[in-house]
C-alpha cells in the first residue's frame, strides 16, 4: 500500500546537506568530521525509521514533479530499496569512522574534497535505492558517477588520473547506453515504472526490440555491476584509498551496478518476459564467465586489493546470476548477496587498508606473521574469507546457498557447478593469505601494534555483523524478509 | 498595448542603437548605461509577449496600418516569442558583464561596441518577430554587419576571421535572397502567412525545390551548418570575449529559428519531409556536423576554439532535431535552443572571466592554480561541462532525450548512436579542461599568486553564476518548459 | 532551346554573373578580388529579381499627369511590377553597406599584416600560432 513520505526524500538529502558545512569547515577537521558522522547517523535512522512500514507491505512515496512530460521524479521505497538503503547507510558509518582513523594514519591530503564527495555519493546511492522509475535511477545513477569521480582520482598521481579517466570512460558508455534504453523503453512501454513482476510483462513488443531494450539497459548498468567484459575500470579504480575502495568498490557503485541489474531483471523485464523472449541465458552466461574468470584472475594477483577487487567482480555476477535463473530462492540470494558480500567484503577493504596505513605492505607476499602483530586484523579478515567462501556460519551461506538452491529448482545445473567452484577457488586465494599472516612466522612485523582504533573497531564490527547475520539471517533488521518479499513480489506468489 | 508588443521588441534595440553614438558623444560612459537598459526593456517585452502569447494566442502587428500580404507584419507566435524572450534574456545577462570584458580587450572602444551591439541585437530580434520573408533579409543583413564589426575589433588576426565571415555570411544572404526570388515568382506573396497558404498549389513545381535549397543554404550559413561552418571557428576564436559571449548563444540560433520559421510554417513538413528529401539533408548533415565539431573541439589548444567547434556541434544538435521533423525532434531542438544557449554563455563567459584575469585562456597553459584563483568560474565551467555531457539533472540530459526519442521514432537508430557517441567525445574535450584546472601540479617556482582578489570580478562572476545556476534550472524545470510553452509551438503535419 | 534562351537572356546572363562572383569568392587569392566576386554575385542577383518584374510592353511604374484622385481605371498589365525594384533598392543599399564594411576590414588588415593575398594571411596567422 503507497502512503506519501517526505522521508525518502530526507534520507537522501541528509547528506547533501552536510556538503556545504563541510566545505566551510576545511580547517578545522574534527568539526568538519562531525558533520560526516552526524549525517551519517542521520541518514541511517531516517532509513531505519521506514523498516517497519516496509515489513508490513506499506511502501512510502516521495512524488518530486514532472522532469518530463508524463513522467515524474519519484521516491519509492520497497523492499529491494530499503535492503540497499539499509546496507548502504549502515556501511557509511562504519566508514566514515574507518575513513577518519585512516587519512589520518596514512596522512592523505585534500580530506576536505574526500569527505564532501563521500557524502554526495552516499546522498546519489540512497536515490538509487530509492527511485521508483527508471528516470529518477538514471539521474541519481550518474550523478553518482560524478561524485565518484574525485575520490577515484583522490591521490592525484598519474596512475590515479589515469585510473579516474578509464573509470568515466566505462561510467559514462554505460550512462548513455541508459539514456538510450530508456528513451526507447519509454516508447515501447508508455511508462517508465518500476513494476514488480516486470513493466514490460503486458507489453506487446518484437523480439528484436525487447533484445535490444535488454542491451542497452542491463549493458548499462552492467558496466557498473563489472560484468565481464566491462569490468576493467574495477581494477584499475583500486588505485584509490582503501576506505574509497571498501565503500564505493564494495559497497555504492558496484552495488549499485548489481541493484540496477535486479530491477531491470525484475521490475522492468520481469521473469516471464526475460524467459519467452531468451534474454535470461545470454546473461546467465556472461555472469558465470565472469565468476570463474574473475576467481581465477584473482588467484594471479600479488597486490592485496587488485585481488579483492577481482574477488569483488566475481562475487557480483553472483548476484547477476542470480538475476538470470529465472526463480525466486535464486533472486532472494541475488538480493541478500548484495547485503552480505557488503559486509564481509568490506571487511576484508578495511584490513587491507589498515594493513596499508599501519605496516605500509601491499603485496600479499609481504604478509608473513602479520598476523601475530595485528590479530584483531587478521582474524576479522579470516572470517571474511570464511563466509566468502560460502562457508557457515558466516552470513556469505546463506545467500550462496539460496542462489545454489535456486539454480536446482530451476534446472540450471550448470550455474550450481560454477557456484561451487567458485566457492572453491576463493577459498584458494583468500586462505592462503590467512595462513601466511598466522602460521607463517616472520621478525618482519616484531614490535608493530595493531592499527589505529579507528579502523580496527569498524573493521571487528563488520566482521560481527557477518557472524550474526549468517548465525541469525534475519535478525535485527529483517534482511531475510526483505529479500524473500523482493522475491516473492517478482515472482507473483509463484515462490 | 499588446498589440503593438511584436513590434517594440526589435524597435526598442533600434532606437537605442541610433541613439547610442549621440548618447556617447556627450558622456563615454551612457552609452553602455543606455545599452543596458534598453536590453533589459527588451527582455521585459519580450517575457511580456511570451506570457501574453501562451495565454492568449498569437499577436500580430501591421507596420504602417497596411494589412499584409502587401503590407509587412511582426508576429508573435508560440515560437517567435520564445526565441525573442530568449535572446533578450540571454543577452541581458551577459551584458551585465560585458562593459568590464570590453574595458579589458578593448579600451576607448566602448561607445561604438555597444552601439553596434545594440545593433547586432536589434537584428536578432527583428529576423525572430518579422512575418516577412524579405523583411526577413533585411534584418539577416543588419545582424551580420553589426556582428562583422564586432568580431574584428579583436586580436590580431581578427579582421581576417571577420572577412572570412563576411564573404561566408553575405554569399549565404545572397543565396537566401535568390531563392526568395524563386518563391516570390512562384506565389506572388513575401507574406511567410500568405506563401505557407499559395504554396501547396505549387507544391509540383521544380523550381520550387530549387528556391527551397537556396534558402536553406542561406540560412545554413548562418546557423553554422555543417559543411556551411567554416566562418564560425575562427570567428569565434578571436572575437573579443564580449563578442563571443553574445554571438555564441545567440546568433546560431537565430539562423536555427529562420530554419524551422522556413520549412515547417511556410513550406510546410509535407514539402519538406514527405515530398522532398530537404529535412533529410539538414538531418543527414546535422549528424555530420555533431560528429565533426565534437572530434576537432578534441584537437584544440585554446579554450575559445575548442568551445567555437563545440558549437558547431551543439547546433548541429538542433538542426538534428528539425531534421527529424517529427514532435519529439522539433521539442529537442527548440529545447536545446535554450538550454545551449545558457550552456555556451556560461562557458564563453568563463573564457572571458580567465582572460581578464590570467590573459590567456589557452588549455595547454593551464593548471591547478586556475583553479584555486577562481574556484567560483571553474565551479560554473564544470556546471556547463556536466550539462554538455549530459549528465543529469542538468538541462543537456534533457536535450539529448528528447532527441533521441525523436531519432527511435523515425527508426533511426544511428543518429541515437550519434548522439550518445557525441556525449563521449564532449566528454573527453572537457574533462581535459577540468582535469588541468583540478589536477595538473603547478610547475615548481611559478610566479606566486597575486595579493587580493584573484577570482573574476562580481560583475563578470555574476552572469557566469547566473548561466550556471540557469543551466540546473532549465533541467529540473525543462517539462514545464516543454508543456506550458514548446508544445504550443506545434505547426500544422507534426 | 536557341529560342528559349533569347526569350531568357536576361536570366542567362545572370546566372553566368553568379557563376562568375561564386567563382571570384572561392578562387581568387587577393582578398580585394574576393570582395569584387562578392559585389558581382549580389549585382547578379539583383539583376535577376529585376528582370522578373518585367513584363512584354510595360512601362515604367509611375503614374503620369494625374495627381491625387486618378479617375480612369489603371490596368496593372500595363506597368512593370514595382515591388521587386523598390526590395531591390534595400538590397542595393545592403551592399553598398556590406562593402563599405569589407573595405574597412581590408584596410584593417593590410595595416596589420601588410599583405591582402589570403595564402600569405594564414601563413603569417599559422606561424603566429592563431
Amino acid at each position: 500500500m503507497p502512503y506519501d513520505s517526505v522521508v525518502p526524500l530526507l534520507a537522501v538529502l541528509v547528506s547533501l546537506a552536510a556538503v556545504p558545512l563541510i566545505l566551510l569547515t576545511s580547517k578545522r577537521p574534527r568539526l568538519r568530521e562531525s558533520w560526516t558522522i552526524g549525517a551519517a547517523l542521520a541518514k541511517f535512522v531516517l532509513v531505519l525509521s521506514m523498516l517497519p512500514a516496509v515489513l508490513d507491505g506499506r511502501v512510502a512515496v516521495t512524488r518530486l514533479g514532472e522532469v518530463l512530460p508524463g513522467i515524474e521524479l519519484t521516491l519509492r521505497v520497497d523492499s529491494l530499496g530499503m535492503l540497499f538503503a539499509l546496507v548502504a547507510s549502515t556501511l557509511w558509518i562504519l566508514t566514515s569512522v574507518y575513513s577518519i582513523g585512516y587519512v589520518r594514519d596514512a596522512h592523505e591530503r585534500k580530506q576536505t574534497r574526500y569527505f564532501a564527495s563521500f557524502a554526495v555519493c552516499l546522498s546519489a546511492t540512497i536515490g538509487i535505492a530509492f527511485s521508483a522509475n527508471v528516470i529518477t535511477f538514471i539521474t541519481f545513477y550518474e550523478v553518482l558517477t560524478i561524485a565518484t569521480y574525485p575520490l577515484v582520482i583522490h591521490k592525484e598521481t598519474p596512475e590515479a588520473i589515469r585510473a579516474g579517466r578509464k573509470y568515466l570512460a566505462y561510467t559514462l558508455s554505460g550512462g548513455v547506453a541508459l539514456l538510450a534504453g530508456a528513451a526507447w523503453l519509454y516508447r515501447v512501454a508508455g511508462s517508465l515504472d518500476f513494476v514488480p513482476g516486470g513493466l514490460l510483462q503486458d507489453v506487446d513488443a518484437s523480439t528484436a526490440t525487447m533484445r535490444g531494450l535488454f542491451v542497452l539497459l542491463i549493458g548499462g548498468v552492467g558496466v557498473k555491476a563489472a560484468v565481464m567484459p566491462l569490468h576493467a575500470w574495477l581494477p584499475a579504480a583500486m588505485v584509490a584509498p582503501t576506505p574509497v575502495s571498501a565503500l564505493l568498490h564494495a559497497v555504492a557503485v558496484v552495488k549499485s551496478g548489481v541493484f540496477g541489474v535486479l530491477r531491470m531483471a525484475g521490475f522492468v523485464f520481469g521473469p516471464v518476459v526475460m524467459a519467452d523472449y531468451g534474454l535470461a541465458l545470454p546473461l546467465a552466461v556472461f555472469a558465470g564467465f565472469t565468476i570463474l574468470a574473475a576467481s581465477l584472475l584473482a588467484l594471479a594477483q600479488d597486490n592485496l586489493k587488485r585481488r579483492l577487487a577481482y574477488s569483488t567482480i566475481g562475487h557480483l555476477s553472483y548476484i547477476v546470476l542470480a538475476a538470470a535463473l529465472i526463480s525466486p530462492e535464486a533472486f532472494a540470494g541475488g538480493v541478500l548477496h548484495i547485503a552480505t558480500h557488503a559486509t564481509m567484503k568490506i571487511t576484508l577493504f578495511f584490513a587491507a587498508g589498515a594493513i596499508y596505513a599501519h605496516a605500509h605492505r601491499e603485496n600479499i607476499s609481504e604478509l608473513d606473521g602479520i598476523g601475530r602483530a595485528m590479530p584483531w586484523t587478521m582474524t576479522a579478515f579470516a572470517v571474511g574469507s570464511i563466509g566468502l567462501a560460502g562457508l557457515p556460519p558466516v552470513n556469505g551461506f546463506e545467500s550462496k546457498w539460496l542462489i545454489g538452491v535456486g539454480a536446482a529448482s530451476s534446472g540450471h545445473e550448470p550455474a550450481l557447478v560454477v557456484l561451487l567452484i567458485s566457492g572453491v577457488l576463493n577459498a584458494a586465494y583468500l586462505f592462503p593469505i590467512v595462513y601466511r599472516a598466522f602460521w607463517r612466522p616472520s621478525r618482519q612485523f616484531a614490535g608493530l601494534g595493531e592499527a589505529s582504533p579507528l579502523m580496527v573497531v569498524p573493521l571487528v564490527a563488520t566482521a560481527a555483523l557477518s557472524v550474526v547475520f549468517g548465525m541469525w539471517p534475519d535478525g535485527l533488521v529483517h534482511l531475510y524478509d526483505l529479500a524473500a518479499a523482493v522475491a516473492r513480489s517478482v515472482f507473483g506468489g509463484a515462490a | 498595448m499588446t498589440d503593438q508588443l511584436p513590434l517594440l521588441i526589435p524597435v526598442v534595440l533600434l532606437t537605442a542603437a541610433l541613439a547610442a553614438p549621440l548618447v556617447g558623444l556627450l558622456r563615454h560612459h551612457w552609452t553602455y548605461r543606455l545599452a543596458l537598459v534598453a536590453v533589459a526593456l527588451d527582455a521585459g517585452v519580450a517575457i511580456w509577449g511570451l506570457v501574453e502569447v501562451v495565454r492568449n494566442g498569437e499577436i500580430r502587428y501591421e507596420l504602417g496600418g497596411w494589412a499584409p500580404p502587401i503590407g509587412i507584419e511582426y508576429v508573435l507566435d508560440p515560437l517567435s516569442a520564445f526565441f525573442a524572450a530568449v535572446i533578450a534574456c540571454v543577452a541581458l545577462i551577459v551584458m551585465i558583464g560585458a562593459r568590464r570584458m570590453v574595458e579589458v580587450e578593448l579600451p576607448e572602444k566602448e561607445v561604438p561596441y555597444f552601439a553596434a551591439v545594440l545593433l547586432l541585437l536589434a537584428g536578432f530580434q527583428g529576423i525572430v518577430v518579422t512575418g516577412d520573408l524579405f523583411n526577413l533579409y533585411v534584418f539577416l543583413e543588419i545582424t551580420a554587419l553589426a556582428g562583422y564589426a564586432l568580431v574584428a575589433v579583436g586580436e590580431r588576426p581578427s579582421p581576417v576571421a571577420a572577412f572570412r565571415y563576411l564573404l561566408l555570411g553575405a554569399t549565404g544572404a545572397s543565396f537566401y535572397l535568390l531563392g526568395l526570388w524563386f518563391v516570390y515568382n512562384l506565389t506572388g506573396s513575401l507574406n511567410m502567412a500568405d506563401v505557407a497558404a499559395i504554396l501547396p498549389a505549387v507544391w509540383d513545381n521544380p523550381a520550387l525545390a530549387i528556391g527551397l535549397s537556396l534558402m536553406v543554404v542561406g540560412m545554413g550559413v548562418k546557423m553554422a551548418l555543417w559543411p556551411l561552418h567554416g566562418w564560425l571557428p575562427d570567428a569565434y576564436t578571436q572575437a573579443p570575449s564580449a563578442t563571443s559571449a553574445l554571438i555564441a548563444p545567440i546568433g546560431t540560433k537565430v539562423g536555427a529559428y529562420a530554419l524551422i520559421r522556413i520549412l515547417f510554417f511556410v513550406f510546410g513538413a509535407g514539402l519538406v519531409r514527405d515530398r522532398l528529401p530537404v529535412a533529410d539533408i539538414v538531418l543527414w548533415l546535422s549528424a555530420i556536423g555533431i560528429v565533426y565539431g565534437s572530434i576537432m573541439a578534441i584537437a584544440q589548444r585554446e579554450l575559445k576554439r575548442m568551445l567555437a567547434y563545440s558549437s558547431v556541434a551543439q547546433v548541429a544538435y538542433i538542426g538534428l532535431g528539425i531534421g527529424l521533423a517529427n514532435p519529439a525532434g522539433l521539442v529537442g531542438a527548440v529545447l536545446h535552443v535554450v538550454n545551449h544557449a545558457f550552456m555556451k554563455a556560461a562557458l564563453f563567459m568563463v573564457a572571458g572571466n580567465m582572460r581578464a584575469r590570467l590573459g590567456h585562456s589557452d588549455i595547454s597553459r593551464m593548471d591547478a592554480e586556475v583553479r584555486r584563483r577562481m574556484p567560483w568560474t571553474m565551479a560554473a565551467f564544470t556546471v556547463g561541462a556536466l550539462s554538455m555531457i549530459g549528465i543529469p539533472p542538468t538541462a543537456g540530459f534533457f536535450s539529448k532525450w528528447y532527441l533521441a526519442s525523436g531519432s527511435i521514432d523515425e527508426g533511426l537508430w544511428i543518429m541515437v548512436v550519434v548522439i550518445l557517441a557525441s556525449s563521449l567525445l564532449n566528454a573527453v574535450y572537457f574533462f581535459r579542461v577540468l582535469e588541468r584546472a583540478y589536477l595538473r601540479p603547478p610547475p615548481e617556482g611559478g610566479e606566486p599568486a597575486p595579493a587580493g582578489r584573484t577570482e573574476a570580478r562580481p560583475v563578470m562572476l555574476a552572469p557566469t553564476l547566473i548561466f550556471a545556476v540557469g543551466i540546473v534550472l532549465l533541467g529540473i524545470f525543462n517539462a514545464g518548459i516543454v508543456t506550458t510553452v514548446i508544445d504550443l509551438i506545434r505547426p500544422g503535419g507534426l | 532551346m536557341r529560342d528559349f534562351l533569347m526569350g531568357h537572356y536576361a536570366y542567362a546572363a545572370s546566372l553566368g554573373l553568379v557563376v562568375v562572383g561564386l567563382y571570384a569568392i572561392l578562387v581568387k587569392r587577393n582578398l580585394v578580388k574576393k570582395l569584387i566576386g562578392l559585389n558581382i554575385l549580389q549585382a547578379a542577383i539583383i539583376l535577376i529579381w529585376v528582370a522578373a518584374a518585367s513584363r512584354p510592353d510595360a512601362t515604367v511604374p509611375v503614374l503620369e499627369g494625374s495627381g491625387h484622385g486618378v479617375e480612369h481605371a489603371i490596368d496593372a498589365a500595363d506597368y512593370l511590377n514595382p515591388l521587386p525594384h523598390t526590395l531591390m533598392l534595400t538590397a542595393i543599399v545592403v551592399g553598398v553597406a556590406t562593402t563599405g564594411v569589407a573595405f574597412a576590414l581590408l584596410i584593417s588588415i593590410y595595416r596589420r599584416y601588410g599583405t591582402l593575398d589570403e595564402t600569405e594571411l594564414l601563413n603569417e596567422m599559422r606561424e603566429a600560432g592563431g
